[in-house]
């Protein structure tokens, strides 16, 4: 028989965080630290309206690009936090999580060769995506002494005649790092001079623990240049809802919305019910949650400090990246020995890209008790490290 | 500060001042100060457990009570809410808005006893026109709080 398989998927490989997983189910007693998706329930008025539209029969698709309603209410979202003007007719797709909008995104971009930069440690989806697609992934190594952030030199030093797209993903997965207004004005230049298309992709927005979110469609001259990739699964808690949006140029949308509409049809409809909802009258239920967030992250890096473990302070997400590099192990030993011995689960960092080595992505989407003992059993694992080294 | 304090410790209020600090960003003398602070102004009137009796082997009755009263002239309703609740089989007295004056929580040892503060004490007092007594039949959820089974983490894994 002939080889069923495309070579293109076939030579993907699989996600690094699975193997991790697929041990921690095996052993009921462990403690992940490794999920990445909000611990609250979906706040109870979002869900209601989800199923009052049940209630009412509205079971039926929405229009290709999703509710108008929905969509109107994406650009009154758009306006109130980050100033900027969105055509809800032309401008914004409502898509099967913010995953989708990446995935049609660079499918409606990408010409075969073009170069596509991606700044890791990141999120998995994007190098895939991007292969997929017909893309050449470009990686740009970040460093932790930019607290993982991407400087106009890295950017200007990985841009070739080839590059057509930057994916920008701040507040970061798996660093926690977020770009501030500055940083995004440094790169900006950079992407403009260069003629380059950004993806941004903000699906932790609201999870910002210095200020506010700044979008780089925001800065003058980038609306007409970017994507810009945002959802409900994190802001909401809303990760089984599946639903996110793009907003974007109009002659951009207009193909996304082509795959999308031929792909997919349409977002869940119930899910877009609730979506309004959650815009209309959610803001409180992110104050608590992001407070809740915020309490839980500055204990992790007081319980660090202690044990005298170097971190950067992250100022997004819901993560935290402490550098293991003093125990002489690599990230994957280090995260091997941990759960072994231990039962605790942390994702190693070179699950997110090479230079994540010698990192460990730590999840906070957890109540303090359970960041507490954890952290115990880390302290205990790390001082027994340093004696072994002796 | 002051009102994440308070967010925090009406849910914990057994949480230690130190990681208190931690988690509110500040320093422990910090919290010490602005607790002691607040005792004072009396925003923090006491540091309470919630208990779900029916699940240990101490009976106890509660009742709400509906009470309609004459309010006294110079003193509203103060002097008769005060009048109530200085018993302390009563837990709770407010003063409402709508068909009745005081809403009393009342928690007694058998429905006799509570029977018998509302016929002896309440409905002998000068002022109270009439009482209506409803009787707590199962407490779902206290202050904030569901009694029933913690939930699980539903959480399943997924890559990415």
């Amino acid at each position: 028989m002939r080889n069923p398989l495309a070579d293109k998927v076939v030579d993907i490989k699989p996600s690094g965080i699975r193997k991790f997983f697929d041990i921690v189910s095996e052993m009921p007693d462990a403690i992940s630290l490794g999920v990445g998706e909000p611990d609250f329930d979906t706040p109870w008025h979002i869900r209601d309206e989800g199923i009052y539209s049940l209630e009412k029969g509205k079971t039926f698709y929405t229009s290709n690009a999703g509710l108008k309603e929905l969509r109107q209410e994406i650009c009154n979202y758009m306006m109130r936090k980050q100033n900027i003007a969105y055509d809800p007719l032309k401008e914004v797709l409502i898509t099967v999580g913010g995953s989708e909008a990446i995935d049609v995104g660079l499918r409606a971009m990408i010409n075969p060769g073009d170069e596509v930069l991606i700044p890791q440690p990141c999120y998995v989806s994007y190098e895939p995506c991007a292969i997929l697609a017909g893309a050449v992934p470009v990686t740009i190594d970040l460093k932790a002494e930019n607290e993982f952030r991407l400087t106009a030199k890295e950017l200007e030093e990985a841009i070739t005649e080839k590059t057509k797209v930057l994916i920008l993903a701040f507040p970061n997965n798996p660093t926690g790092a977020i770009m501030e207004k500055k940083d995004l004005e440094a790169i900006a230049e950079v992407i403009i001079k260069h003629d380059i298309i950004v993806m941004s992709d903000e699906i932790y927005a609201e999870l910002t623990y210095k200020g506010e979110h700044v979008s780089i469609a925001s800065l003058p001259g980038m609306k007409e240049r970017t994507i810009l990739i945002n959802g409900f699964s994190k802001a909401y808690a809303m990760t089984g809802w599946r639903l996110g949006y793009a907003c974007g140029p109009a002659n951009i949308i207009q193909q996304m919305t082509k795959i999308h509409q031929f792909a997919i049809m349409c977002a869940p409809t119930t899910s877009q019910y609730a979506a309004v909802e959650a815009l209309k009258n959610g803001d409180e239920d992110i104050a608590e949650m992001r407070t809740a967030y915020n309490q839980r992250r500055r204990f992790l890096l007081n319980a660090f400090r202690e044990m005298g473990l170097e971190c950067f302070e992250p100022y997004g997400a819901f993560y935290v990246f402490p550098c293991i590099k003093e125990f002489g192990m690599t990230s994957d030993e280090f995260a091997t020995r941990f759960l072994e011995e231990e039962k605790v689960a942390a994702v190693p960092g070179t699950a997110f890209g090479d230079c994540g080595e010698g990192y460990l992505r730590i999840s906070y989407a957890y109540s303090l008790e359970r960041l507490k003992t954890a952290m115990e059993r880390m302290k205990r694992f790390v001082e027994k490290l340093r004696a072994e080294q002796k | 500060m002051r009102e994440e304090l308070l967010a925090v410790i009406e849910k914990n209020s057994r949480i230690d001042l130190k990681e208190l600090a931690v988690i509110l960003g500040v320093e422990e003398v910090d919290v010490v100060n602005e607790l002691a602070a607040l005792e004072a102004e009396g925003v923090i009137c006491g540091y309470h457990t919630l208990i779900n009796w029916e699940k240990t082997s101490n009976e106890k009755v509660s009742a709400l009570i509906e009470v309609r009263v004459t309010p006294q002239r110079g003193q509203g309703f103060d002097a008769i809410a005060e009048r109530i609740y200085k018993y302390p089989e009563v837990r709770s007295v407010y003063l409402m808005s709508g068909g009745y004056d005081l809403m009393i929580i009342i928690e007694g040892k058998s429905l006799r006893e509570v029977s018998s503060f509302v016929s002896d004490k309440l409905s002998t007092l000068d002022t109270v026109l009439s009482t209506a007594t409803h009787f707590i039949l199962k407490k779902y959820k206290d202050h904030g709080t569901a009694f029933s089974q913690k939930k699980q983490d539903e959480r399943e894994m997924i890559t990415p």
